[in-house]
């Protein structure tokens, strides 16, 4: 029973910590690499929810827990999803009405930081 | 109907403790202290991710340049600039700090005391010493002159966005350095020598929680 507490080998959490550890590598290869688009997203997406998985599963102990416990959980952040996917179908109409009607620039280029900018900015900076 | 003359004999305020008190365990094994964290944990990621979804509008809607990541986060190092490097390190540290919390719960259930309270305090460093990172990031940036109503890298929803959920993320942390430090050292008085220690394990579960955070905050 779960009253007795959760009691786990250590391999395992060290097999876990590792796994971690690989999976940052990762998504901080993908930022690294400067990969774009949807593949970008899809990877940052993926190895998130793997490194949220784990954590959750194992080091939380969920993957043991009754399945009421799970249920009751895991369950209500599905209207979460949800709320994202509908966000995101309002903020792609909002989006494309700014430039199709305001004039916005649709691919407007990013500046540099301050600290990498070697005057071609300069007139920016308000001091 | 034993229900209705029960209620009727009693105030109101009596008969609703009774009845909100009374034995029906959903969670069963589960220690009460335990299932009421996870409920704040899910509580809790209702706001962060409402948080995150705002960000996800925000960087979807903006017609204004967005900073990139890589170049607003590199780090100089002997003179080279490497892209993300403060991000990278702080991701490091609350991952060791899980991994040490983790082995600090183990240790609990084995029911050596000091060996919890060292591992408890590691991972409360650990956490500390993000905080500490925190602060050197935000007065870089807002030396540079990110203000959460104005960016001099293009769209001011950036500066909003970032200080907010950092510091929100931020906030969490230190109240889990706290929290972790108060549990060790209530360990090591013996004040949870009659249970099983499942309080080193709730706290775990809020330590891993806010870990799970840095991963989406930091993107």
């Amino acid at each position: 029973m779960a009253t007795e507490g959760q009691q786990h080998p250590i391999k395992i959490y060290f097999l876990i910590w590792l796994l971690l550890f690989v999976f940052s590598f990762f998504s901080y290869l993908v930022d690294y690499l400067d990969l774009q688009g949807n593949l970008r997203w899809f990877l940052i997406v993926v190895f998130m929810l793997l490194k949220a998985g784990f954590i959750v599963a194992i080091f939380m102990h969920m993957k043991w827990e009754r399945f009421a416990l799970i249920f009751g959980i895991l369950l209500p952040p599905l209207a979460l999803v949800v709320l994202m996917f509908l966000m995101a179908i309002e903020s792609n109409y909002a989006w494309s009405s700014r430039v199709q009607y305001m004039g916005e620039d649709p691919a407007p280029k990013p500046k540099p930081p301050p600290h990498m900018d070697h005057g071609e900015h300069g007139e920016d900076k308000d001091h | 109907m034993t229900d209705t003359t029960l209620s009727s004999q009693e105030s109101i305020f009596t008969s609703t403790a009774k009845d909100w008190s009374s034995d029906m365990t959903t969670f069963k094994g589960v220690p009460w202290g335990k299932a009421m964290m996870w409920i704040f944990l899910l509580s809790d990621t209702f706001i962060f991710t409402c948080f995150l979804v705002g960000y996800m509008v925000m960087r979807m809607t903006v017609t204004e340049p967005w900073p990139v990541a890589s170049e607003v986060f590199a780090l100089t190092v002997w003179g080279v600039s490497v892209p993300l490097l403060l991000i990278a390190i702080m991701t490091f540290i609350l991952i060791t700090s899980s991994g040490t919390m983790a082995m600090a719960v183990n240790m609990g259930y084995q029911r050596r005391k000091w060996a919890v309270f060292w591992l408890m305090v590691a991972t409360a460093a650990l956490g500390a010493s993000f905080v500490g990172m925190q602060c050197f990031e935000w007065p870089k940036l807002i030396l540079e002159g990110v203000r959460p109503w104005y960016n001099p890298m293009g769209a001011p929803q950036f500066g909003s966005i970032f200080f907010m959920v950092t510091g929100f993320h931020g906030l969490h942390v230190s109240v889990g350095v706290a929290y972790l430090l108060i549990v060790a050292i209530r360990v090591v008085r013996g004040k949870y020598d009659h249970t099983n220690f499942e309080i080193v394990e709730i706290t775990g579960l809020y330590w891993h929680f806010v870990d799970l955070f840095v991963v989406r905050t930091e993107a």
